[in-house]
């Protein structure tokens, strides 16, 4: 990867009357790479994507793409690509008048402009359907369409304003595989919007958190989902669960039944007895939800089936729950934070919502 | 909602007897007493000099009329939609006045304005005849036109939101060529069915423009005002009729004509 950053922000701020959408964002993003800008809705990431793209105004700061100071550059003159949630699609306008639109305002020469729009349209899988109009089209189709669209004028940076939010679970996951082949291919630098962690983790080789305004943490998926640097990111980026007080990934319990009767064992810091309040199968996976006997909170363990047909777990049961690996986040929690008016402990603490959204 | 047999044919037989003795029947009665006395009556009625020269004029003011319109209207109505200023709401008010106000009023104010001993009324000295000449009556038209563009337009904008523009500055594109390439071609059925209400409302317009207009056969008389002044002053009743049957069948070409247009633009 290269060192020198193709977009680059430093100190941006952005109110909206009280709220404040950035809040010092400085942020880095290398030539070549896919980020993902991700966060909770009101946390300021398409507010980031518009300013990089200029749609939106900074109240201070400074952007520069491919080394150009482009803070008080218009959209049109900044070399960028934008996809829209809702395609934006021009909907008086063919499958192909829609991707050659940039070519047409940069008055390139027709054979030029057929060729190209061709070939875009065969990498994006819209091959044949250089005719239709865009109400013709389905979301996935749509979206596809803006992408090609976006990249016929050859962007130093592609910026995705979370491009597959409007489409349907099934057709979001393949698009998002084929986005990130795709961008093995063309290799142009992209930011990615998105709330959906999952998305992040798998499309991305780089995630920006972002939270309030701020930027928690920055890093590759692995660094992140591993060493979160504070329980905000932690919670917000996986599922998480808590035993004795530790914050803990739900896959990283270990689950032993006890017999009717049977006496507690001394347990360590890192386990704790809880009773099974239900038993949810998703496919390979099962999540165990329990009470823990001791503090009352929920418990919620991730065990593969094989796992769980050997336990045999009903519901009522009473379990040793015993984390097997705890971040050094939860010992030191809000580490990064420190002297931040955000209360991540207290984000950590509600973790069964995020976990289960 | 189910609604009962009897009640249905009940309901559309009111619907239908409503229009029919509204809108139908004066309709019918003019067209029957235009061409009572054959095609050759009206032919002549409506190819005498007056008539032709009434015909004429208001066709100058339709074609001077809608092209302000369409500037204006689709200005007002990007800057309602789209601008964040003071006083939106205050335009947004204004731009409804003509609906309230009376023509013979508006008629009345112009005079005031324009006419001799008005504020700009010193434009007499120069030769520039307002009040009871072509411009006094463009003026008159404009007011009560205003709003039909600005209003059929400013929905449709609202409708196809701004991200397509936003799309277009994207890819390259400066605010003029946003405007021509996605706005414009966005906003048309609106726009069109503006236009339509503007000549309709342009042909039609007869109380501001009496007050404002010298009323000369020949000279200064619009379709309307030749309508009026045949059955009123005239005693021509068979001539008001025949003119009014022309009016109608203006209305009805521009109807006609901007249905076919934007047939062939969508089939092009």
């Amino acid at each position: 990867m290269n060192t020198t950053p193709m977009i680059s922000v430093a100190h941006a701020h952005r109110r909206f009357g009280e709220f404040a959408a950035l809040d010092d964002v400085s942020l880095d993003i290398p030539a070549g790479s896919l980020t993902a800008l991700l966060g909770p809705s009101g946390s300021g990431k398409s507010t980031l994507l518009r300013a990089i793209s200029g749609l939106d105004d900074l109240d201070s700061g400074v952007i520069t793409i491919g080394g150009r100071d482009v803070t008080g550059v218009t959209p049109q003159k900044r070399g960028i690509g934008f996809v829209f949630q809702h395609y934006a699609a021009f909907k008086h306008m063919s499958v192909r008048e829609n991707v050659a639109f940039g070519l047409r305002i940069r008055k390139r020469p027709k054979a030029e402009i057929i060729k190209k729009v061709d070939d875009l349209l065969e990498i994006v899988g819209l091959a044949g359907f250089q005719h239709r109009f865009p109400a013709q089209l389905s979301g996935g189709q749509r979206q596809r369409m803006a992408l090609a669209r976006a990249l016929a004028v050859d962007p130093e940076v592609l910026l995705l304003d979370e491009p597959f939010g409007a489409l349907d679970a099934q057709v979001r996951a393949e698009l998002r595989l084929w986005l990130r082949r795709l961008h093995d291919e063309v290799h142009v630098t992209t930011v990615l919007v998105t709330h959906d962690q999952e998305e992040a983790l798998d499309i991305s080789d780089r995630i920006a958190v972002l939270n309030r305004g701020r930027i928690e943490q920055v890093g590759t998926p692995e660094e992140l989902y591993d060493h979160p640097a504070n329980t905000f990111v932690m919670s917000f980026l996986g599922h998480v669960s808590t035993v004795g007080g530790h914050l803990v990934r739900p896959h990283d319990i270990v689950l032993a039944r006890l017999a009717v009767g049977e006496r507690v064992p001394t347990l360590g810091d890192l386990s704790t007895v809880a009773t099974v309040r239900r038993v949810v199968r998703l496919g390979f996976e099962v999540r165990v939800e329990m009470v823990d006997e001791r503090t009352g909170a929920e418990v919620v363990a991730q065990v593969t089936r094989g796992e769980l047909d050997s336990l045999h777990l009903l519901e009522g049961d009473r379990v040793v729950a015993r984390a097997t690996r705890v971040p050094d986040v939860s010992l030191a929690p809000a580490a990064e934070t420190a002297g931040k008016t955000t209360s991540p402990v207290a984000v950590g603490a509600r973790s069964g919502d995020v976990a289960l959204a | 909602m189910k609604v009962s047999t009897g009640a249905r044919l009940g309901l559309r037989t009111v619907a239908l007897a409503y229009v029919v003795i509204l809108l139908l029947v004066p309709i019918g009665v003019i067209a029957y007493r235009t061409f009572g006395s054959g095609l050759g009556a009206f032919i002549a009625s409506v190819s005498t000099p007056a008539a032709i020269s009434a015909l004429d004029l208001s066709l100058l003011i339709v074609a001077v009329v809608v092209p302000l319109n369409v500037v204006f209207g689709v200005g007002v109505a990007l800057a309602l939609v789209r601008g964040r200023f003071r006083g939106r709401g205050l335009l947004q008010a204004v731009v409804d006045l003509p609906f309230a106000l009376s023509p013979v009023v508006v008629g009345v104010s112009l005079i005031l304005l324009w006419g001799v001993g008005g504020w700009f009324g010193f434009l007499d000295n120069y030769g520039i005849k307002v009040i009871f000449g072509l411009p006094g009556m463009v003026l008159a038209t404009i007011f009560v036109t205003l709003p039909f563009i600005v209003r059929e337009v400013e929905p449709v904008l609202h409708e196809i939101g701004d991200e397509q523009e936003q799309a277009a500055s994207t890819l390259g594109a400066n605010a003029w060529q946003t405007f021509w390439r996605i706005t414009l071609p966005a906003i048309r059925w609106g726009l069109t069915y503006g236009i339509v209400l503007t000549i309709a409302r342009s042909l039609g317009e007869f109380g501001a423009v009496i007050m404002v207009s010298s009323g000369f056969p020949g000279v200064s008389q619009t379709l309307t005002l030749l309508v009026h002044g045949r059955y009123v002053d005239d005693h021509n009743t068979f001539g008001a009729y025949s003119a009014a049957t022309l009016l109608m069948l203006v209305a009805l070409v521009t109807l006609l004509a901007m249905t076919v247009l934007d047939r062939l633009r969508k089939t092009r």
